[in-house]
């Protein structure tokens, strides 16, 4: 596989300059095609790579290269710090309310891992201190309240329903009463999977945002995601206006480029990572990890140094 | 303009672009140049057909031009699109009876693609010819998927074939290959629990149940099904050859396509590991499951409205 290769390939690519102290335009375009390939490859979005690695090359053959000694470490410290700098500034906070319930709304596309995320994100609450209520607001998918049901049994959390009958919205608004009545001081609202191109079921979301008044509106997007993750986010930050995204199935050997792409183009910070089925499988997002995972190369700074 | 700003103006103009792009090249360039060829590859790698398969066609199309077969612009669409369907053009017969009875389908994939979606669609499509279907609930892992299955049973008028939840799945399927015979059913179609295909012990699990029908009905599964999302990237590469290798699948259903995803990936796959799409899932609804045409599904990849 080409990532697998990137760090051995920039090592190669530098062996053969080493010595020469300076690089030339033509040096630093054959290292940043292997560059190119493997945030490719990584299912970056095309538009962010190309940005990505024109900006890098004109850092690389400005100044600080052509002076360096060692050009070859600079090129891999600018990828790198350019890829850290464009996944940093994130942090896994929720914006918790000094007013209770503090209100979180999950959406995205189908079969992203919303309803799941809704559980996992409950039981790390609840494990806070917290004390959640789920709100069951997919009407649509066949079990879809069943479903969330059974994850509500397991972490022994209440689970809001008003079964398939009633609307989305109504059953967003009735929640907060019904959380004020128990006391639950954090509402997470399972919504339906939906297609940023579905102008009814966008719309229906922002009745929800505008009922419920959430205070987080999380996207859950799917590691595996291609080239059109940059779309969906979009579309979605675009009408509801996002506060973060949860990044999930990143238990498998995705290299989660979508994280990049999005973070790039809309932004949003990337507050958690899925990292199994089950439902303690919610870590906090390390965005030099992600880095490191995008670029295939598992020791960054090793390389940095050795090269 | 800050460097998010520029990109994001950048990004909706490349959208946009996209679906005239070739149009453009073609009016826009007086000869085929590195430029126009830059911009098609960028056609191609947004539409997720990855680097290598995006690498091999570029380079089919060099070697074209120098036999004369690309002259000028005009010519290099209609090239491209006939190299793209020949890479996809099945290489079997679509799924039919024959003279198996029961005809077993096996359904297997990551996480959330459309499995058992996918297999309510099927079912509906064999109960419209006038078919006995049965349904197995073989993912007995995820909440509610056994109630799930029951739903699209209900929906279709198909039985189910259930354990409770946490059972066997190796067991469901040999209770349902039982019982398909049994009963003279004319399809099954097994469901199995979303697995990421990195998962050895799941794989394993898989293994088991994919010999335990083999096992029961001779030349059983007759089809093995790999449910793609269109949504997905490169990843879908190393999906299909691993749950190859463990289930042996027989074709691909690409669902999602509703989406404006266009699921170029499957492009990759066939030309790499021969692994043909038999059907594509273009809603959530029972009759939105379509045979899949390379002509017609090479033509949205290029976003043409004709
Ligand atoms: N391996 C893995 N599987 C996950 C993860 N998160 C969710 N899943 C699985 O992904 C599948 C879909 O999850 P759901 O929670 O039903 O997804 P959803 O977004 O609610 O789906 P819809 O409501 O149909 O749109 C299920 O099989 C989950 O078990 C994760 O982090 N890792
Ligand atoms: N828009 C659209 N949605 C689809 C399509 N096929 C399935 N879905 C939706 O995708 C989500 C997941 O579908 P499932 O059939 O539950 O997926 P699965 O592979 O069985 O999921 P797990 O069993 O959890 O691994 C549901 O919300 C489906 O309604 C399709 O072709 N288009
Ligand atoms: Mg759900
Ligand atoms: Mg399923």
């Amino acid at each position: 596989m080409v990532f697998e290769g990137l760090a051995d390939k920039l090592q190669d690519t530098f062996k053969r300059l080493r010595g020469r102290g300076k690089l030339s335009e033509t040096d630093v375009s054959e290292a940043l095609r292997e560059v190119r390939m493997a945030l490719l490859e990584a299912d970056v979005n095309f538009k962010v790579v190309k940005d990505f690695v024109s900006r890098v090359k004109e850092r690389a053959i400005g100044q600080e290269v052509m002076d360096s000694l060692t050009p070859g470490q600079q090129v891999v410290k600018i990828v790198y710090d350019e890829l850290a700098a464009l996944m940093g500034g994130t942090q896994s906070r929720l914006n918790i309310s000094s007013r209770p319930p503090t209100v979180i709304m999950l959406v995205g596309l189908q079969g992203a891992g919303k309803t799941t995320t809704a559980g996992k994100l409950a039981n790390l609450l609840q494990r806070q201190n917290k004390r959640p209520l789920l709100v069951a607001a997919d009407v649509y998918r066949p079990a879809a309240i069943k479903q969330l049901q059974v994850l509500g049994q397991q972490l022994d959390i209440p689970v809001f329903t008003l079964g398939d009958q009633e609307s989305p919205v109504t059953i967003a608004q009735k929640s907060i009463d019904q959380a004020n009545a128990l006391l639950r001081d954090v509402v997470i609202i399972d919504t339906a999977g939906r297609l940023h191109i579905n102008e009814e079921l966008m719309q229906e979301l922002r009745l929800i945002k505008g009922q419920a008044k959430p205070h987080e509106i999380l996207l859950v997007v799917d590691a595996m995601t291609g080239q059109d993750a940059v779309g969906v986010a979009e579309a979605f930050n675009g009408q509801l206006g996002l506060d973060g995204v949860i990044l999930t199935k990143l238990d498998g050997d995705a290299r989660g480029g979508a994280a990049l792409s999005i973070k790039a183009v809309t932004g949003c910070p990337i507050k958690f990572a899925g990292m199994g089925e089950k439902l303690d499988a919610l870590e906090p997002f390390y965005p030099d990890r992600m880095a490191s995972r995008i670029l295939g190369m598992g020791d960054v700074l090793g390389l940095i140094e050795k090269a | 303009m800050g460097f998010f700003d520029a990109l994001k103006a950048g990004m909706e103009k490349t959208r946009k672009n996209l679906t005239e792009n070739i149009e453009r090249l073609v009016v826009g360039y007086a000869q085929i140049d590195d430029e126009l060829l830059e911009e098609l590859e960028a056609i191609l790698l947004t539409a997720d057909v990855g680097v290598k398969t995006t690498e091999t066609l570029l380079s089919d199309i060099k070697a074209a031009i120098k036999k004369k077969e690309i002259e000028t612009p005009q010519d290099l669409k209609p090239y491209l699109r006939k190299r793209m369907t020949e890479i996809l053009a099945l290489n079997a017969a679509a799924i039919s009876q024959g003279g198996h009875k029961p005809l077993v389908l096996l359904v297997v994939g990551v996480n959330g693609v459309g499995k058992t979606t996918t297999i309510g669609k099927l079912g509906r499509y064999f109960r419209q010819q006038g078919k006995s279907v049965m349904l197995a609930a073989g993912d007995t892992f995820r909440a509610a998927a056994i109630d799930q299955l029951e739903i699209w049973g209900k929906r279709i008028d198909a039985d189910v074939m259930k354990h409770t939840e946490g059972a066997d799945p190796a067991a469901v399927a040999y209770d349902a290959c039982k019982s398909a015979v049994a009963r003279g059913v004319d399809v099954l179609i097994i469901d199995t629990a979303g697995r990421l295909h990195t998962k050895t012990n799941l794989m394993e699990e898989l293994k088991k149940v994919h010999r335990v029908i083999a096992k029961e009905i001779v030349g059983a599964p007759h089809e093995t099904l790999l449910v793609l999302d269109a949504t997905t990237g490169q990843n879908a590469m190393s999906q299909a050859n691993i749950f190859s290798q463990a289930a042996q699948v027989s074709g691909i259903v690409l669902t999602k396509l509703d989406g404006s995803a266009k699921g170029g990936v499957v492009l990759a796959i066939k030309h790499e590991l021969d692994i043909p799409v038999r059907w594509i899932g273009v809603g959530e609804g029972m009759d939105d499951l379509r045979p899949f045409i390379p002509e017609e599904f090479v033509a949205a990849l290029f976003a043409d409205k004709e």
